[in-house]
Parts: C-alpha cells; structure tokens; sequence
C-alpha cells in the first residue's frame, strides 16, 4: 500500500545500498584501545565520573548526564581509563574524551538489572532506563531519547512512528537491522508505545526494503503496531516529511513533532532501547555501516562507541584506491571527516568512502531560475531567490523568505545545475538569523 | 591477513566539505545544449523553406553572438563562460528570430545588442532579466522596421532560388484590418491551407514557420523537464480563447483562433522565448500566470495594436513582471499556518 500523502519534492538520488546491503551484521573484535568522547550527543556535556587509571567494566558509567537535554556515556569495554584526553569531533574541532584500554575480558557491569515483566513495568520505571542506558536518537541526530520520550503535559502525544525510511543513500544498518532483529525493533516499538501511552504505533520503511518490511511485519502481527510501506523518496525519513506521510499531519513552521502529537524514534534507537530494557544493557556499540566503491569488503557490522574509523575500515578489508572524501553519515547529510582517529559514536550510522571519480568539485556559476530546487525543496521554500538574498548578506530578507524553516536536507544543492552552493547558504543564514534572534532578546531583555 | 597488508585511505588526500556529496549530473552546458538540440527540427525546416540564405542568418548570429561574448567578457573582466552555450543559444534563437533576407551586418548588430544591451551589461547570464534574444530582435525591428518585415516566399527543396518577397499572413491581415480569408491565406500567389501553417509554407521568420518541427521540439523540452509545460500551454490557450471570443464577434474583422496560433511566433515563443529559464518565473503556478499574461498582451497588440505581431513584446513585458510574480507565487513553507507569519 502506497503512503496516503506525499510529501512536496525531494530526489532521487542513486541509492547505493547494495554494496553493503548483503552484509549480515558481524560483530567487530575487541580492540586495544577506544577513544570515547565525552559529547555524543545534542545538549549539556556530561560530567566525568571516572578518574585516570580507575578500573572500568563494560557498560560502566563513565560520564553523567550533565543536565536534562543530555546523556550518559558508557564504557565500550572492561579495562582501564588509560587516558583522559581530547579527539576530533564530528565537526572537526577538539571535544574530550577517555582512552579505554581493554584488559581482554570485556567483563560486564551489571547494575542494570534486565527488566523482564516489562509489559507490567511502570512507564516511569522504563523511562528511567533509557536515560540509564545513555540512549540518543541514533539515525544520526543524537538528540538524547529521554527528552523525546517526556512531553510537556500540554502536548498530548497519541502517535508513535518508528523510522525505518533510512532514506540516506549507501546506508544498510537500519536495513540489516530490520530484517536481522525484527523482533527486537517490534519490542523497542512496543515499550515506547507502553512509555508513551500512545494509541497507535507505526514502523515505517521505504518501499526498497521489502525483504525487511517483510520481516518486521512478520513481528509485529498481533502486537496492534502498524507497518507501513513509503515511497522511495529523499528525504522520506525527514521527521516532518515522514509524519505527513503517515498521519497527514504538518509540524507547524519552527514546531516541533509533538505538536501535532507525535514522537519519531530511529529503529535502531527502539532496538538499543529494546536492549537497555530486556538485558540491562546501555548503550556502548551500534551497528554502523562501512561502505562506499573503494572499500574492499563493505558491510555492516556491530562496533563498540569509541572505535576509530581506522579500526573499521581495516575490518573492513581497507581502501582498493585512495578515496577522495570519507564521510560519517550518509552522502545527503553526513560530515566528512579527514582522520582516520575519529571515534564511531552513538550516532555513527555510516563510514562512507567515496573515490575520486566520484566526488566532483565544481565552481559555482549563477543562478539559472530554472526553479529545479524550488520543486525539490520539500519544506517549500525557494532557495534560488534565498540564496541570492544570503550571497548579499541580507539576512533580513531571508528570514522573512523562511529560512529558518529549511531542515538542511540538501535537496536544493542537490539538484542545482549551476551548482551552486544552496544549503551551504541557507545553513549560514540559520545562524546568523540565530544570532540576530539572540541578540534582539538580549535587547529586550535590558 | 595481516594489518600491514591492509592499505588504509591517505587522509592527505581527503577533502573536507559540507554536504550533499552527491550532485545531480544536470550542468548548465548540458541544459543550453539539449535546448539548442531541440531546436535543430525548426532550423532545419527553416533551411529547406528559405534556403541557404537562412542558414547564413543563422550562422552570422550565432558566430556573432559568440564573438560579442568573448569581447564583452573580456572587456569587462567576466569569467569567460563560453562553454555553457547560452550565447550560441541566443545567436541560434535571434537568427529563428529574423527574416531570411536579413543582411548580415543587421544579423552583427543584433548580436552585439543581444549579448551586449541584453545580457552583458547586466553581469551577464542569470542575471539578464530580459530574454537576450528578443532585446536584440525588437531592438532591430525599431530601428530597421522595413527590413525587419520584408519576407520571402518560401521555395521548399530550392536551397539557391532568387528570393522573391512577399507579406507573411500576419501582416496581410494587419494591412487589410478584416479577416478576408482569400487575401490573407495566401503566399506568393498561392492560397495557404491550415496545412501549411502548420508544417511551415508560409513566409514568416526562419525559426517560427514549421509548427510541426517547433511542437516536436517543445515536447522534447517539456518531456527533458527543462520547460514548464504551464507556460506554452496557458500562452497558447490564452490566444486561442481571447481570439476565438473576438472571431465569434465579429466573424467578419477578426480571423478564427487556429489562424492565429499557426502564425507569427506564437508557437515559436511560447515554447522557446516564453520559456527561457533566466527570464520567466520559477513555480508551475508563476509559468501559468507568465504563459496567460503572454497570451493576453499578444491578443492585445494583435487584435488592436499597431504591430500585426505582438509575441515578442509581450514576452518582454513579461519578463519584467517575472521577479513580481515569483515573489507572489513563492510556496508557503510546509507546515506554515494559514494566514499567519510562517515564523515566530
């Protein structure tokens, strides 16, 4: 059954999947050495726990949430913390972060206690754990679980959608996941729902993965939680896009899901919250995909957080030809990353390679008004007009020409025969009508 | 396998930049180029109607239009953007633009006011917001109105004939102020079929004669995506129906709507002119009210102005409102509420 609405524009992208879609999860072996940051995660940075050459086990805290839009770290293994030191985070500055390194036994801690009656838990008890657990959205946002799973009184939430799109090109994990774990995705489905009292559930999964579709569906029977087939479509799995397509509803302009009383959850976030609550385990490994045409064996496989990049792509038979651009995420939106000692973290979904011939450097020429990216722009702006008006630097017109509302999709860019650097601009508008917002409070305020 | 083995990526050579790090294959040059492409049938119709002196009109301006490019960029120390085809494009279509009789040195002024007076001096292609090639056709029709309207019997399959002249249907009609269908619906001494309209034995400009080769192009276009049906369809109907009311008038002053979408330019424009990226609005909905203000403005010159065509001026006209009309046609960000401010 074809998704009842359908959202305005998007693209079609070549998807890329199939390089690493066959690859059955595996699990990577123990290292020697993982570098956890300690910002894995939207918000406040959590506060170390554990001193230098202090004895850890797997799944042991080693940093507290550091305020309520936050979360915890975990250890990815048993061992010692060798180091307290800083690596290079996802946007390419130093962060902090804790050299683990392993004693070989990977011993488990074990104060948390699985939560086996969980049907008869109470919501509270589960929602405690997830925030136990260090869960964060894992479909790359890392906005910390707990927050979305506890709505202000005054926005009733009555649906949940789990989001199994993984619109991304190249991406595999929430696929191998999916079709790998269905049981785990419909349990993680089914105690959110009990978390959040909703009245109806909905997974859904781009129409290019029946197999997976298939699966889940399979699970779900019974359980009164809904699988729903969506068309193939960048960006399917944008929250505001996937709640239209589902439930018809908008997200008000600058709102937010709950709004129109909606929570969207990443599947691979219900499988680690499925996780926390059925084995007691926090969240300290993810499945990651690694990919793209230099990679000699793509695949997916289930890394401890702190791995380096390097360590992966060794699993994963190194590079055939030097690739040009290395991304973490997936090539729409993910960030390209120029060290091999960046950690996977919580929110890793991918490590894509991509060769020279298939990355192109191009030099902007002028706009066209051809209007490709004003059809493509599934949040209806008109990033041909914006980004002349941003080149100028007048952010006040942008802002009134919506800006703001731009989710940074990159479908505009996308599709911009002069190449021009659309989203790069709008991206620059958003902070700067930021900082114009913060500043006319601040004025306000005195 | 060992790990000395495994050959690792060479951060040296890793670029670092933001997304998408995909991009569409779609360039400029290949848009420019798919439109001169669709353009060829019309051409070439051009050709075998008017003979090799149309394909000299047709070669003078796009060499000219080129050459004006070359020295306008370098003059004025703009990139040099000669690959992207958008000059060979415009020389292509001010030579469909022109008469088969147009001397060569009128071809060379309309160039350098096409390229210069209409995309140059503005900074060039993109920021043009008039269509080049009409600037450069109105502007030699005002300044050389008699050469601009002296045709030439077309001679099919004659690529070297002498040329002998005679008025297009248009002009004929707006000569005699009614529609007297055997004055009108002749050429050369022969009588005009609605056939002939349309496949191209009439006199007129080289380009805009052959509906069959223009249609075949415009549907390759629309078809490519790289024009918005909204606007050929809305200015050709808007013809149509303003026609055919004032023919349904006064039967004996006006000629029947199928007579005025198959002459002139109208087919010619509204597919390859009204269209023109640069110059007409960016939404489906703004291609509609563009294609309709066409129509009207081209009905309006035609049924009481005092030019027997109008396609060119209207299309002008237009391509000012254009900046207008896509800011009242911009799309209300999803999720805005109904007549409220979209942001807080």
């Amino acid at each position: 059954m074809p998704d009842p609405w359908r959202f305005h524009g998007g693209v079609h992208p070549d998807d890329g999947k199939a390089l690493s879609a066959q690859g059955a999860i595996r699990k990577a072996p123990l290292l020697e050495k993982y570098l956890v940051p300690l910002q894995q995660h939207i918000g406040a940075p959590p506060k170390l726990v554990v001193a230098k050459k202090a004895t850890v086990r797997r799944g042991q805290v080693l940093a507290e949430p550091g305020g309520f839009v936050s979360a915890a770290i975990h250890s990815p293994t048993s061992g010692t913390v060798s180091d307290i030191t800083e690596c290079i985070g996802p946007g390419g500055s130093p962060i902090p972060a804790v050299e683990i390194t392993s004693d070989g036994q990977d011993t488990a801690d074990t104060c948390l206690e699985p939560i086996a009656d969980w049907e008869n838990a109470a919501p509270d008890v589960l929602k405690k754990r997830v925030g136990e657990a260090g869960i964060v959205g894992m479909g790359g946002a890392a906005f910390p679980t707990l927050v979305k799973l506890s709505p202000p009184l005054a926005k009733p939430i009555d649906t949940l959608i789990l989001n199994g799109a993984e619109c991304e090109p190249c991406l595999t994990a929430d696929y191998r996941l999916m079709l790998e774990m269905p049981d785990r995705v419909v349990a993680g489905a089914r105690i959110i729902t009990r978390i959040l009292g909703v009245k109806q559930t909905w997974i859904a999964i781009e129409a290019n993965k029946p197999d997976a579709e298939a699966c889940v569906r399979q699970k779900a029977e019974g359980t009164g939680i809904g699988v729903q087939s969506l068309r193939v479509r960048y960006p399917q799995g944008a929250e505001k896009q996937l709640i239209y397509a589902l439930t018809g509803r908008k997200v008000p302009a600058g709102g937010l899901p709950m709004d129109v009383g909606c929570v969207v959850q990443n599947v691979g976030t219900a499988v680690a919250i499925a996780e926390a609550v059925l084995d007691g385990k926090p969240l300290y490994e993810r499945v990651t995909t690694v990919t793209g045409t230099p990679v000699v064996n793509p695949g997916n496989w289930r890394f401890r957080v702190g791995t380096p990049f390097r360590a992966a792509l060794t699993l994963a038979g190194g590079v055939k030809e030097d690739p040009a651009k290395m991304i973490s995420g997936g090539p729409m939106m993910g960030l390209t990353v120029y060290s091999l000692d960046v950690s996977i973290v919580k929110s890793t979904s991918g490590i894509l390679l991509l060769g020279p011939s298939e990355v192109s450097q191009f030099r902007s020429g002028a706009c066209l008004h051809c209007g490709r990216c004003v059809d493509a722009c599934p949040m209806l702006l008109t990033p041909a007009t914006l980004s002349v008006q941003i080149e100028n630097e007048r952010f006040d017109l942008a802002e009134k020409w919506n800006a703001f509302d731009c989710i940074e999709c990159g479908c505009c860019a996308y599709v911009c025969p002069a190449k021009r650097p659309l989203v790069q601009h709008l991206r620059r508008a958003k902070a700067e009508i930021m900082v114009r917002r913060r500043a006319a409070q601040a004025a306000a305020k005195r | 396998m060992a790990d000395h083995e495994i050959r690792l990526p060479d951060p040296g050579k890793l670029i670092v930049s933001s997304s998408p790090h995909f991009a569409d294959p779609q360039t400029v040059q290949k848009i420019m180029l798919t439109v001169i492409l669709s353009l060829v049938p019309a051409c070439l119709a051009g050709i075998v109607c008017f003979g090799l002196r149309a394909a000299g009109v047709l070669v003078v301006c796009c060499v000219s239009c080129v050459a004006v490019e070359a020295l306008a960029a370098r003059w004025l120390k703009r990139p040099m953007a000669l690959r992207d085809g958008s000059a060979l494009l415009t020389g292509l279509l001010l030579g469909m633009n022109l008469s088969a009789l147009t001397p060569w040195w009128i071809c060379v002024i309309g160039s350098v006011l096409a390229i210069g007076l209409g995309k140059m001096i503005y900074g060039g292609l993109g920021y043009n917001p008039f269509n080049p090639a009409l600037v450069g056709r109105v502007a030699l029709l005002i300044a050389f109105p008699s050469v601009m309207t002296t045709w030439v019997t077309p001679t099919p399959g004659q690529m070297l004939g002498d040329a002998v002249t005679t008025a297009t249907p248009l002009g004929t009609l707006g000569t005699l102020h009614r529609w007297v269908p055997d004055q009108v619906m002749a050429c050369g001494g022969q009588a005009l079929s609605y056939w002939d309209l349309f496949t191209g034995n009439l006199a007129g400009c080289i380009g805009e004669t052959s509906k069959v080769a223009l249609l075949a192009g415009g549907l390759f276009l629309i078809w490519k995506k790289l024009i918005r049906w909204q606007v050929p369809v809305c200015f050709i109907g808007t013809v149509a129906v303003m026609t055919g009311v004032a023919h349904a008038l006064a039967p004996e002053l006006r000629a029947p709507p199928l007579f005025h979408v198959l002459t002139g330019g109208v087919i010619l424009g509204a597919f390859f002119m009204a269209t023109d990226m640069v110059t007409s609005p960016m939404t489906g909905l703004g291609g509609a009210i563009f294609g309709v203000g066409c129509g009207v403005l081209t009905c309006v010159i035609r049924l009481w102005g005092g030019y027997p065509e109008g396609v060119s001026f209207s299309i002008l006209f237009m391509n000012a409102l254009t900046p207008m009309i896509d800011q009242f046609t911009a799309g209300r960000p999803f999720g805005a509420r109904p007549g409220k401010e979209a942001a807080p």
